[in-house]
């Protein structure tokens, strides 16, 4: 794990405003490929907005504006000549709550292989996702049932699945355990040492545990009362963020003292 | 310890139970009042007009033969013998002209609303559309009879024609299929769009395969209420020059038309008695199409509802 990996995504003195207040404040770190990196910090540091920055869902908040770069795969994704959509066919989401879309377990793992203009073996491409998402097992006699019938857990890997079916190279998942049981979050977490051997992965969580056990690399946020946005505290390798980190504020917080 | 005293909490505990049951009465009296209207109106207006509903009085005749267009119906149109007047040509004149409003304004209100919700920047620009729209749809009706007659029969030359009525009424509910239509739309949770986005959609496939199938049921819902409002309506025709003695159904879209709340308004102006029990069973006939219109919108929100959740 010491071995310096190479980079997918790299931000570079990257900030975010809503209106004119920051939430982000110039932010520069690397993000090593089939990896997992784990985002930290107590609520309100900027975490989950940080995250959606790396695939412009932030366009969707008409408030928001970008400046700094986000470099992947060798362009600035928020250079002009570049269209959101593509990048975020690229870089998968997967969100807090599930979202399953109200459409059969089926389409929803085909909307964005359709949407994309996939015309390839669909019903294989189907059973490949939810195999990756290790839901096949489960559903593979009610594929064309609801989505919505699934429990919390399921609905989660069918998302992720979801977003494993677009084959994306990098996938961003913002506190997906946030909404689980413990035995669903232990499925995901398991899920996404798997998946890290194709993808790369960025996690935003609360759970500190969660991300001792699954990252390969830990960012700490933190926030301050002059409300300048959230700034990157530290960012190394998970061993030593959370044994013996540089910064006494990252020791404050995993040691539970503030946040 | 105690609040107070137990005799105190008692006499008090009963004062509060009264003040319950009075207000549960007066809200009980409020329905009871509103149903035994609509009561009253129903009886009387079965006792006037129950004998002269027959088929006769929706088609005089029905032939079948092998040449296009197959069936030949007669429908019974106004007579000047009360006796023989019939409210077919009526019915088959709102059919036609709330078909053409209830598809235009669909089509319209849909599209609007998508824009406002979907496209629009929020800006004050677009949050004072936003409240024009809801005060258009207080716009007494008779304006937009004399804006159809305006702009449809007079600058577009459409004459006092099916399509000038259906596009007339069509303006007259467009605001209520906006409204309708747009807190639809805002209804649909936002993961849901995320969700989309995240995937790699364009906005219109998010709006196509994910907005508009969620909010469906909303928006037909505010269509039911519109295509019954435009049924109704009366006074906008009336500008637009329906009221006139129409004894043939449409033929094409630039015929001349009658609806069958302006048949049962010229059949009430008349002296003669046997008129007015035409009119008692041209109000029974609206009221069955209204009703067969809302069950079917019903239906058609209930289908769209069981599909998502499957």
């Amino acid at each position: 794990m010491q071995v310096a990996a190479e980079t997918i995504i790299r931000a570079v003195d990257l900030s975010v405003f809503y209106s004119s207040k920051p939430a982000v404040s110039s932010v520069t770190m690397d993000v090593p490929r089939n990896q997992i990196t784990a985002i930290i910090g107590p609520s309100g540091c900027g975490k989950s907005t940080l995250l959606r920055s790396f695939n412009r869902m932030n366009d969707l908040v008409p408030t928001a504006t970008v400046t700094g770069q986000v470099i992947f795969e060798g362009r600035n994704i928020y250079d002009a000549s570049v269209d959101p959509t593509e990048i975020r066919y690229l870089i998968g989401m997967v969100f807090q709550r599930p979202n399953p879309f109200p459409k059969s377990i089926y389409d929803n793992v085909a909307f964005g292989p359709r949407i994309n203009g996939f015309r390839g073996n669909m019903d294989e491409l189907v059973e490949r996702s939810l195999v990756g998402a290790a839901l096949w097992d489960e559903v593979k006699d009610r594929i064309n049932q609801s989505a919505l019938a699934l429990s919390g857990g399921q609905q989660q890997r069918l998302c992720i699945a979801r977003a494993l079916a677009v084959e994306p190279s990098v996938i961003l998942m913002d506190e997906p355990c946030s909404s689980l049981d413990p035995i669903a979050t232990l499925a995901i977490e398991q899920l996404m040492h798997e998946l890290c051997e194709q993808y790369s992965i960025i996690i935003v969580t609360h759970n500190m545990q969660q991300a001792a056990r699954v990252s390969h690399r830990t960012a700490f946020m933190l926030t301050d009362e002059r409300n300048t946005g959230g700034f990157l505290v530290e960012y190394d390798e998970s061993n030593k963020i959370f044994t013996s980190p540089e910064d006494e504020r990252t020791e404050d917080y995993i040691t539970g003292r503030f946040g | 310890m105690a609040l107070m005293t137990q005799g105190e909490f008692a006499r008090r505990k009963q004062r509060r139970v009264m003040k319950g049951r009075i207000f549960y009465g007066l809200c009980l009296l409020a329905v009871m009042i509103s149903l035994g209207m609509l009561g009253v109106l129903l009886f009387k207006i079965g006792l006037d007009g129950y004998a002269r509903l027959s088929w006769d009085f929706i088609v005089k005749d029905i032939g079948i033969d092998w040449n296009w267009p197959f069936l030949h119906i007669d429908w019974a149109g106004p007579s000047r013998k009360p006796e023989e007047a019939g409210f077919g040509v009526a019915l088959v004149g709102s059919v036609y002209v709330v078909g053409i409003a209830g598809i235009t304004s669909f089509v319209l209100g849909v599209a609007a609303a998508v824009y406002l919700e979907e496209y629009a920047q929020r800006s004050g620009f677009s949050q004072a559309i936003r409240i024009n729209i809801a005060n258009l749809a207080g716009v007494p009706s008779i304006v937009y009879g004399l804006l159809g007659v305006e702009i449809f029969v007079r600058m577009m030359e459409l004459g006092r024609s099916v399509l000038a009525g259906g596009f007339t009424l069509a303006l007259l509910v467009l605001p209520l299929i906006i409204v309708a239509s747009s807190e639809a739309i805002r209804a649909v949770p936002s993961s849901l769009r995320e969700g989309g986005f995240g995937l790699g959609a364009t906005r219109w496939q998010v709006v196509r395969h994910l907005v508009l199938p969620q909010a469906m049921p909303g928006i037909l819902t505010g269509v039911i209420l519109a295509v019954s409002r435009a049924i109704g309506e009366t006074a906008p025709l009336i500008v637009m020059g329906a009221l006139t003695f129409v004894p043939f159904t449409p033929g094409g879209p630039l015929d001349k038309f009658t609806v069958m709340p302006i048949q049962i308004f010229n059949w009430i102006s008349r002296p003669q008695k046997e008129f007015h029990e035409a009119a008692a069973a041209g109000i029974i006939v609206l009221l069955v199409v209204l009703l067969a219109m809302n069950a079917l919108a019903v239906f058609l929100r209930n289908k769209f509802q069981n599909r998502l959740e499957g």
